[in-house]
């Protein structure tokens, strides 16, 4: 069962728009309520209104500052799940077959009623993919919604990943990255779509689209703060005359 | 790494337990009656007591016979297999031995080669994991094995086998931990690689996805105390292997292989603490941290 299948012709995925996503979190939100009502053990919380909150997440963003050569920082936001590896580093280390890559369409799940979890395919993720629930004792991971993308009982619009479907900046794109002609395919192919960290040879099915070039403004501007400031000179008739007759004592 | 004293605690012990049973299993002492059974019975409960607390860290220890399924591609499950055939080839040498003061030295043969293989199947469970690359290096193979021929020596009172093993192990331990500190920057994977914007400039962590601690950067991200790696190793150095090396070729008898063991043993620990606390995974780099 470990053993990796053959690649399979249906690549299904998630396309990531670095460009696009604002960092509101709701993707995180919506994929742990998603997980936590649906399919396998709920992703637990230890603590959560403690001093040390921790919980289990299948999808985190983070957020990043890139400061070109030239001209000022750019912050991008960046979500991370499970990239639905072809060659998962994940699965093969899996002692008891309970890590697995679906023949059908690459998905990578983990079956939790086999799990003895050991943590290694955790160890073995080079992108923090997978995280072991403290209560249940099993591996998490993302399941690309398998429970949602071929349920009939949802209408027809909701058959795609809670995390793409939440998304109000439409920042993540679901499709099969298998397929050339297929929507997400020619996202990745007209915004130079990446793979994270090729170095290690997993090459992941998903895709992040990186952002695009920003407009001319190359420095930030000298003082920035004094924008801020409400001042004295930007106020006019009446507020105006009170605020510099207010300022003189 | 978190370097979590169960699994410090097991790769030690069933480390020292298996060289002991390779020794015996060869042949290079043949122990009878009841100096076999306490021998082989310290062989035996070492590597039980390591494999025990090894089941300490697993999520569901109930469900630890499907660890045996998948040989096939896994090392971890190569480990189970192979340390379960060890210790059951070897199963009636000891009882020869023990009760009849002879057994087919064939069979000890065969299960002193699996106790050495069990040992290299839980070095590449390390070894295997490009996402460490510390460990991703033959230097992790090369350690464990030495450590537990030399350990195993020890335990079974070959003084002239370990003062010849016990140099072996300090380079050994050199070479992992001298070319170790080269491997991250080897692969080459930087924050730049991690999220893909290497490309379009320098990249720091702004904000990170969480405020509270989560089980990445418990598990894998630990970078406490690696302040004092070079003293560690220093220690670790002396412990295992330069004082039981004196203490042999100085003292002679048992108090001096005593007192060589116990040295050795709490080496080996420290270094095996710092084999996990020095190790550095891919996932940090997202955090910002290594
Ligand atoms: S992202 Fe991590 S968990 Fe997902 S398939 Fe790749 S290696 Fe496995
Ligand atoms: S934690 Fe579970 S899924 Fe992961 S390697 Fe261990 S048994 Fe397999
Ligand atoms: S596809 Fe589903 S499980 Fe995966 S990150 Fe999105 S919401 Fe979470």
């Amino acid at each position: 069962m470990t053993a990796l299948p053959p690649p399979s012709a249906v690549k299904l995925g998630l396309v990531i728009d670095l460009d696009t996503c604002v960092g509101c979190h709701a993707c995180v939100v919506s994929c742990k309520g998603w997980n936590t009502e649906n399919y396998g053990a709920p992703l637990s919380d230890t603590d959560a209104y403690g001093a040390d909150p921790s919980g289990t997440f299948l999808n985190r963003v983070h957020s990043y500052e890139v400061t070109p050569d030239l001209g000022a920082p750019v912050t991008v936001h960046f979500p991370k799940s499970c990239l639905h590896c072809e060659d998962a580093p994940c699965v093969p280390v899996c002692p008891t077959g309970a890590s697995y890559k679906r023949a059908e369409d690459g998905i990578v799940l983990v079956n939790e009623d086999a799990c003895i979890g050991c943590g290694l395919c955790a160890w073995a993720c080079p992108y923090g993919a997978r995280e072991l629930d403290a209560m249940a004792g099993v591996m998490k991971k993302c399941t690309l919604c398998v429970d949602r993308i071929y349920n009939d009982n949802l209408p027809e619009e909701d058959r795609e990943p809670a995390c793409v479907r939440t998304c109000p900046a439409g920042a993540r794109h679901f499709g099969d990255l298998g397929d050339p002609d297929s929507d997400v395919s020619q996202l990745v192919l007209a915004r130079g779509g990446m793979d994270l960290m090729p170095e290690l040879g997993t090459r992941p099915v998903n895709k992040y689209l990186p952002p695009r070039p920003r407009d001319t403004l190359q420095e930030p501007p000298a003082n920035l703060a004094a924008l801020c400031e409400p001042t004295p000179q930007a106020l006019t008739g009446f507020l105006g005359w009170v605020d510099r007759t207010l300022s003189r004592f | 790494m978190h370097p979590a004293p169960s699994i410090i605690a097991f790769t030690t012990l069933s480390g020292l337990g298996l060289g002991l049973l390779a020794f015996l299993g060869f042949g290079v002492v043949v122990p009878r009656g009841l100096l076999a059974f306490l021998w082989f019975g310290l062989g035996y409960g070492l590597t039980l007591a390591g494999l025990a607390a090894s089941a300490l860290h697993l999520g569901h220890p109930e469900r630890a016979l499907r660890a045996f399924t998948q040989w096939s591609t896994s090392w971890l499950s190569r480990e189970a297999v192979l340390s379960a055939a060890a210790l059951l080839v070897m199963a009636p040498y000891a009882v020869g031995l023990v009760f009849w003061g002879h057994a087919l030295p064939g069979v000890g043969v065969v299960a002193a080669v699996l106790c050495l293989l069990t040992v290299l199947a839980t070095a590449m469970i390390y070894a295997q994991l490009r996402t460490v690359p510390r460990w991703n290096h033959w230097t992790t193979p090369l350690v464990f094995l030495t450590a537990a021929l030399t350990g195993g020596a020890l335990l079974s009172t070959q003084t002239l086998l370990a003062q010849m093993l016990l140099p072996w192990l300090a380079v050994a331990f050199a070479l992992h931990w001298m070319l170790g500190d080269r491997q991250f920057a080897r692969r080459g994977s930087t924050l730049g690689t991690a999220t893909g914007l290497g490309a379009l400039g320098s990249t720091r962590l702004l904000e990170p996805p969480h405020t509270g601690s989560n089980y990445l950067l418990k598990e894998m991200v630990y970078v406490v105390a690696r302040r004092h790696a070079l003293k560690l190793r220093a220690i670790a150095l002396v412990l295992a292997c330069i004082l039981p090396a004196l203490l042999l070729w100085t003292l002679p008898g048992w108090p001096a292989l005593t007192l060589a063991v116990i040295s050795h043993i709490l080496g080996l620990l420290t270094a095996r603490w710092l084999f996990f606390a020095e190790a550095e995974h891919t996932v940090g780099l997202y955090y910002g941290q290594r």
